[in-house]
């Protein structure tokens, strides 16, 4: 045991002589400068320090004015320079540079000293802590300081943030630091603060607005209540917007889902029950491209977009060649066999992947939200869902209106026997169509990952509603399948609130079940001299 | 082909060619009244203001090219399809726009599909058996029994369409014209007092064709059926018309005997003149 | 009499006949053979073969729309379920005070969610009569209300199908909702007597069963006896031409409508023999996958033959039983691929392998003779 110290110390030799030339290399640091000052036994002279790391904008300023107001900046003895104390508890505390903040090893607290301060110093480091992130360079950062001043405002602060409004050329933080003084005023009880708050939908605003309208002050209570009206009524607004939101993004999702199965059910004229497995098979795809591209799920992400469509489209292929070529003609057969189809894919998924869930990872650039005011922001996957969708629509449109093999499609769909007369290979065109409307499967399969867990009874859930937004917009119209779509999602999101989830579901079966007394062939029926027989 | 001589037996009459009760008025006039009539589909417009009328116990027959209306006239009579305007009436007591197939069908209105239509899965006997006029409610039906009035009325009409033989025969393995028939004889059972054929001679030879043409000029009369033929075969129709119309875009062109209609230029011009065939 | 129609028919006296006859020997097997001999069936078994036979029953009811009639119904599952619950309630209030929480009235799971009172449909359901008529006519109201609906709009084909399910759906997420008032996930079970007859004896178990397959018998012989009259005939004529049908002067969406209320009340039937049997009705009966393996069970017996229907039911559920205890796994391979193969390979089923054609009846060859004279 008598070795220990001797051991120790031949350590921090080691140490100091290691230490030598980051010394050295510290005096060129601009932040040694900084600190250097206060060193000092003067307490006004520490506060004009303290001012100096402020001004100085310096990176690691937040990190030395807490560690001084926790009296966790220290100097050591000898050498002058400045670490942190990890842990001040027992001899020899462990420190980090105060600089470089990178370990320094352990050192003796006999060896460093506090760099002291008293109660004024401690206030003004506090307000100086407030008021620091309002100085970062990033725009972002300062509004977000901003955002965290309000409701937490008191009389020290006033002077340190009317300094800095001064100071301040964007818009949006002088507008949230004068909302941080006028709540604070609004405490002290000064009526005119509430023209500043007025419209503002933050909760520390309403919460300061609803604690004022209690107020014994007539005048106040009157102004804040008002106030709060005008509020509640953006709220509203706010709420409205974001159930149409949701529901556009419910629905466009269901878009993504019915589309392939419209254009699949307008040629074969038999519903493909394994559509919604082959939604799954492109979640699958988006999940397998990151695990063979670890780390990279962003690329993964938009390499999934071609991978799943093709491997939807050629699982389509395999169905149609394999199955659905037998039954034409037999649209109840061709239900039945694919229904048969889609309870193998499930189990294959089961037996080679694993029955649980498998959650693919969201990239950065689509996680996050979009804040449109302070009470209403879109999350951004279900954004770009959203505008996914739009895009594989409208790519769609050009493919069916533009293209040769849209016009075939048209024409085998409304008249099969004729098309086939005008020379239309009928049955290239049932393989193309098919995979068309698979690959557009596997894509709402890649944009689901995105949203939900992906599991082999992910698609299961997608083939009634599907068929709903397909016979709610009229079989074979692309428009109609898009109208129906977002309107069914909208619907279902303005129904859940005072329905709830299921019930709300329910509602929309029966409604849709009703709808088709009125209107049969769904909202844009293809009309036509209706055949005979 | 007996059945063919005894059908020439023009003296012979047959009692199940007679109409079953139909509350049809045709007192005040024609038995089939259409005013007016307009019906398109996606802005094309298949009927366009069509005026026609049939008289009791006429036989009408109505020619026009592809896509002139013909069969979306029948859809509207029938109550397959309803028109944008108009009106039609049959005889002056049933609004014809406000009843559905059944309704009219019960009325007394039969038709004979472009498409020879039989129930294929059921024997030809019993395709005549549905067929027959009778109280067609569920219960009823249910309940129902061969009685051997109806299964003389069948054996009457088999014979009549010569399918004797074929009785227990799935209408399926049918032929085309033998198909023909049996829907003929399918209207025969129901005793309709307007009969709507639509090509009955499609695909028959030519000795069915004539015998098809006395058992259409046979069956109209007054007092008897009011029989509607659309054809394109321009000898047949020469050979029953009395009247004939044309159809042009969805409108008459022309109405009147076969001589004046095919000497009107008009017709001459947007049909016979492409068919090339009357002259 | 038209209800008696069917026992002129050979085919009908040949399947009445094996039925009848199983019945007797599975009887006569249970309980004059001694437990451990090698032929004796115990009671287990004579349980799951009632099992059997109340899915065999509702395979005859799934026949009568989608073979006769030509209506897909992926929803029969619920009318199933529905006449289970039925039965299910019957059951829970015969349990009276014996429950875990002792409540003279409540059943168990109202009693857990602080319920004070029985909400209004669950009252009657102590009367067996009453219960065993709302087996019938609850599916059979269903039916009515959604066929009336549907028919009214000429909804058929795919579109039929799709809604059928889509309403079996809905019904299985309001069943599995603990507010609805039956019980939730767990459905209905802790059954103990049926018309006082203790469910757990053996003697209950070789009646119920016993039961089911006269049931069966008697259900079989209601399909035939409709499928062989006139309206038979036109439900056929429904099936493969709908068009014609209306312009013969038959109102279709009225014969839809009465055959599938009948077939419902069948698939009702089914549903409360079932549920005794088995002990337990929950909401995964209404699962669309459970009436979509049903309509699997007629396609490979062989659909519009009634017979094909009830041999497919019992052969798939013992090639599930089998299958299930076997290799679970391989189940849904196995039943995806009869889908496929039967649709594609089999479309007539294994009564088109076996060529009888019961559906021609004796009276339209010599049609003055037989049927007239009755």
């Amino acid at each position: 045991m008598r070795m220990l110290p001797r051991f120790l110390s031949g350590l921090l030799c080691l140490c100091l002589l290691c230490g030598l030339p980051l010394a050295a290399q510290a005096q060129d640091d601009p932040g040694q400068a900084l600190l250097d000052p206060l060193a000092t036994a003067s307490y006004a002279e520490k506060g004009e320090a303290i001012e100096a790391i402020i001004e100085s904008g310096d990176a690691r300023s937040r990190r030395w004015l807490e560690a001084l107001l926790g009296g966790k900046l220290q100097r050591h003895k000898d050498t002058g320079r400045f670490v942190v104390v990890v842990e001040n508890r027992g001899r020899n505390w462990p420190v980090v540079d105060a600089l470089s903040f990178e370990d320094a090893g352990e050192m003796s607290r006999r060896e460093l000293d506090r760099i002291g301060i008293n109660n004024a110093l401690r206030g003004q480091l506090q307000g100086a802590l407030a008021v620091l992130d309002l100085h970062a360079d990033e725009v972002r950062e300062r509004r977000e300081a901003a955002r965290a001043l309000l409701g937490d405002v008191d009389a020290g602060l006033v002077e340190p943030i009317r300094a800095v409004i001064d100071g301040e050329e964007d818009a949006e933080v002088r507008r949230l630091l004068e909302q941080a003084l006028a709540i604070h005023r609004l405490e002290e009880g000064e009526a005119a603060a509430v023209d500043a708050l007025s419209g503002s939908l933050n909760a520390q605003v309403r919460s300061a607005l609803n604690a004022a309208s209690r107020s014994e002050d007539p005048e106040l209570a009157a102004a804040a209540t008002s106030a709060l009206a005008d509020i509640e009524q953006k709220m509203t607004l706010n709420r409205g917007l974001e159930t149409l939101y949701f529901g556009l993004s419910l629905g466009s999702v269901l878009v993504l889902a019915a589309i392939g199965l419209a254009i699949t059910f307008g040629v074969m004229g038999g519903i493909n029950m394994a559509h919604g497995e082959l939604i799954m098979l492109g979640a699958y795809t988006t999940w397998a491209m990151q695990q063979l591209l670890p780390g990279q799920p962003g690329l993964a992400l938009l390499l999934s977009i071609p991978a799943g469509f093709l491997v939807a489209a050629l699982a389509g292929v395999v169905i149609e060649r394999g199955v659905i070529q037998f039954l034409k003609g037999r649209p109840l057969e061709t239900l039945l066999a694919t229904f048969g189809v889609s309870l193998i894919l499930q189990q294959l998924v089961r037996t080679v992947i694993s029955p649980q869930n498998r959650s693919v990872v969201t990239p950065e650039w689509m996680s996050g939200s979009l804040m449109l005011n302070e009470g209403l922001s879109l999350t951004l996957n279900r954004l770009y869902v959203l505008g996914f969708a739009l895009v594989v629509f409208a790519a769609l449109m050009l493919v069916m209106r533009r293209t040769r093999l849209g016009l075939e499609v048209r024409a085998v769909t409304q008249n099969r026997g004729m098309a086939r007369a005008m020379g239309i290979r009928a049955t290239r065109v049932d393989i193309l169509t098919f995979a068309l409307g698979a690959g557009v499967a596997g894509l709402a399969g890649v944009a689901l990952s995105q949203l939900t867990n992906v599991g082999p009874n992910l698609g299961q859930n997608y083939i009634i509603d599907s068929f709903m937004v397909v016979v709610f917009g009229g079989v074979g119209n692309l428009w109609g399948t898009l109208v129906a779509g977002l309107s069914l999602g909208v619907i279902n999101q303005v129904l859940e609130p005072w329905a709830g989830a299921v019930l709300a579901k329910i509602v929309v079966l029966v409604f849709i079940i009703l709808f088709i007394q009125k209107r049969p062939r769904g909202l844009f029926p293809q009309k036509g001299r209706a055949a005979e027989g | 082909m007996n059945f063919l001589q005894s059908l020439a037996d023009r003296e012979r009459v047959f009692d199940f060619l007679a109409p079953a009760a139909s509350p049809v008025d045709v007192r005040h006039g024609p038995i089939l009244y259409l005013e007016d009539v307009s019906v398109s589909f996606d802005g094309f417009k298949a009927i366009d203001a069509l005026n026609l009328t049939i008289d009791d116990g006429e036989l009408r027959c109505i020619i026009g090219p592809n896509g002139a209306g013909k069969t979306t006239m029948m859809d509207i009579i029938t109550g397959k399809t309803r028109p944008d305007a108009g009106s039609a009436w049959f005889g002056s007591r049933h609004d014809l726009l406000t009843m559905n197939e059944p309704e009219i069908a019960s009325l007394g209105i039969g038709r004979k599909f472009q498409k020879p239509t039989v129930f294929e899965a059921l024997t030809v006997f019993e395709n005549l058996e549905l067929a027959m006029a009778a109280d067609k409610r569920i219960l009823p039906t249910l309940t129902a029994r061969l009685t051997g009035e109806v299964c003389e009325r069948i054996e009457e009409v088999l014979a009549t369409i010569g399918l004797i033989e074929l009785r227990q025969a799935p209408a399926g393995i049918l032929s085309h014209g033998q198909k023909q028939w049996l829907e003929i004889g399918m209207l025969l059972m129901q005793r309709p007092r307007l009969l709507l054929v639509d090509e009955p001679v499609a695909g028959m030879t030519e000795q069915e064709m004539e015998r098809t043409a006395e058992l259409l000029t046979g069956l109209a009369g007054k007092g008897k059926q009011s029989v509607v033929v659309v054809e394109h075969d321009m000898g047949f129709v020469r050979s029953i018309a009395r009247t004939v119309t044309v159809l042009h875009q969805g409108s008459v062109l022309a109405e009147g005997s076969m001589e004046r209609v095919a000497s009107d230029p008009k017709v001459v011009e947007v049909y016979l003149g492409v068919e090339g065939e009357v002259a | 009499m038209w209800l008696t129609r069917p026992f002129r028919e050979r085919a009908t006296r040949l399947f009445l006949g094996i039925l009848l006859a199983a019945l007797a020997l599975v009887t006569l097997l249970n309980l004059a053979v001694p437990a451990g001999h090698p032929l004796h069936v115990s009671t287990y078994t004579v349980t799951l073969l009632g099992k059997y036979l109340s899915y065999a029953l509702l395979a005859v009811a799934v026949d009568l729309v989608w073979g006769y009639l030509g209506i897909l119904s992926l929803g029969h599952g619920a009318f199933f379920a529905l006449g289970g619950y039925a039965m299910g309630m019957y059951l829970m209030r015969q349990i009276g005070d014996r429950g875990t929480y002792g409540d003279p009235v409540l059943p168990d799971f109202m009693v857990f969610l602080d319920w004070d009172s029985l909400p209004w449909y669950w009252l009657g359901f102590d009367m067996a009569w009453f219960a065993f008529l709302m087996v019938l006519l609850a599916p059979g109201l269903l039916a009515l209300v959604f066929g009336f609906l549907a028919f009214r709009s000429r909804v058929t084909g795919v579109y039929l199908s799709i809604i059928t399910q889509a309403m079996t759906f809905a019904l299985m997420l309001a069943f599995f909702r603990n507010e609805m008032g039956f019980g939730g996930n767990n459905g209905l079970t802790d059954f103990r007597e049926l018309l006082g007859f203790d469910l757990r004896s053996d003697a209950t178990r070789l009646g119920l069963f016993l039961a089911t397959g006269i049931a069966l018998a008697l259900g079989y012989v209601l399909c035939r006896a409709i499928v062989a009259s006139k309206l038979g005939r036109v439900s056929v004529a429904c099936r493969d031409a709908e068009a014609r049908t209306r312009f013969l002067g038959y109102r279709v969406e009225r014969f839809q409508l009465f055959v599938f209320v009948v077939s419902a009340m069948l698939a009702g039937l089914a549903g409360a023999l079932y549920v005794p049997q088995v002990g337990i009705i929950n909401p995964s009966e209404f699962s669309p996958i459970f009436s979509i393996e049903v309509v699997l069970w007629v396609a490979l017996g062989g659909r519009a033959t009634l017979y094909g229907a009830v041999i497919g039911a019992l052969l798939v559920n013992y090639a599930k039983t089998v299958f299930t205890g076997v290799m679970p796994d391989a189940w849904l391979f196995a039943l995806g691929g009869m889908f496929v193969l039967v649709t594609v390979f089999l479309p007539k089923g294994i009564a088109g392998l076996l060529r009888l054609r019961p559906w021609r009846r004796a009276g339209t060859s010599q049609p003055t003779a037989g049927e007239a004279a009755t």
